[in-house]
């Protein structure tokens, strides 16, 4: 099921974008490289947000995460698939997430990346938990999510 | 014994993370299960009443009408918000 150039890793350390680059990047019948780094941002539904915790199913998670690897290599040719995602407590501007793909052209390097967060948002089972000024909230699975991975159904 | 997992706010609302429920003829599916499990009281009957509410049978997201057999690891949680 996962193959030998995919990454995927669920953790509580951090991860360095540049070393993960680098990782896949060194292929030379690979022209397209693109990455995809999601952060802990300030405001969420208008509301101020101090930290984040992500929690997880484990087991469960790292074996989703390795289907949607395999569901992109389906639909396009791809070298180097990495996903790597943050569980545990994260402070404002922390990196959670890593996408890295390659492929011989940029097309389908970008759209497999995009297929891959918008797939993992709506199918890995990770929970996020909002920290702010008025006390700690689950946060709402949001409807324009669950149409952006939708949206792969028709292609 | 089936093993039974909560997550997030389900976990939360509930005050548990895993219990084992006995297998019989009542948790043949999931449905089947969350239905007994409800009927425990107002609190655990109003969490899983949850229109949103979303199964794992065995770590796959899974119909209310899958089967569930002795021994199987079914899961109760909220929509999924990683990424």
């Amino acid at each position: 099921m996962s193959q030998a150039n995919d990454r995927v890793l669920v953790q509580t350390q951090d991860f360095s974008a540049p070393e993960e680059y680098a990782r896949i990047a060194a292929d030379d019948s690979d022209g397209a490289v693109v990455t995809f780094v999601g952060k802990v941002r300030d405001f969420n539904d208008g509301s101020a947000v101090t930290d984040l915790t992500l929690e997880h199913y484990p087991g469960m998670t790292e074996a989703v995460l390795n289907q949607i690897a395999a569901e992109a290599r389906e639909r396009w040719p791809l070298t180097h698939v990495t996903i790597i995602h943050r569980v545990g407590t994260m402070a404002l501007g922390e990196q959670i997430v890593f996408i890295g793909v390659t492929s011989a052209h940029r097309k389908a390097a970008f759209a497999a990346c995009e297929f891959l967060i918008d797939f993992l948002k709506t199918k890995a089972p990770f929970w996020k938990l909002e920290a702010g000024e008025q006390g700690k909230n689950w946060v709402e699975a949001k409807d324009a999510d669950e149409q952006a991975a939708k949206m792969w159904d028709k292609q | 014994m089936i093993n039974v997992l909560f997550f997030a706010q389900v976990r939360e609302l509930l005050g548990e993370s895993t219990i084992k429920v006995e297998a019989s003829e009542q948790t043949t599916t999931a449905e089947g299960l969350r239905a007994l499990l409800a009927a425990k009281d107002d609190k655990w009957g109003k969490v899983l009443a949850s229109d949103k509410l979303l199964v794992a049978v065995n770590q796959t997201i899974s119909s209310w009408d899958t089967q569930v057999e002795d021994g199987d690891e079914v899961a109760f949680f909220p929509p999924v918000t990683g990424g």
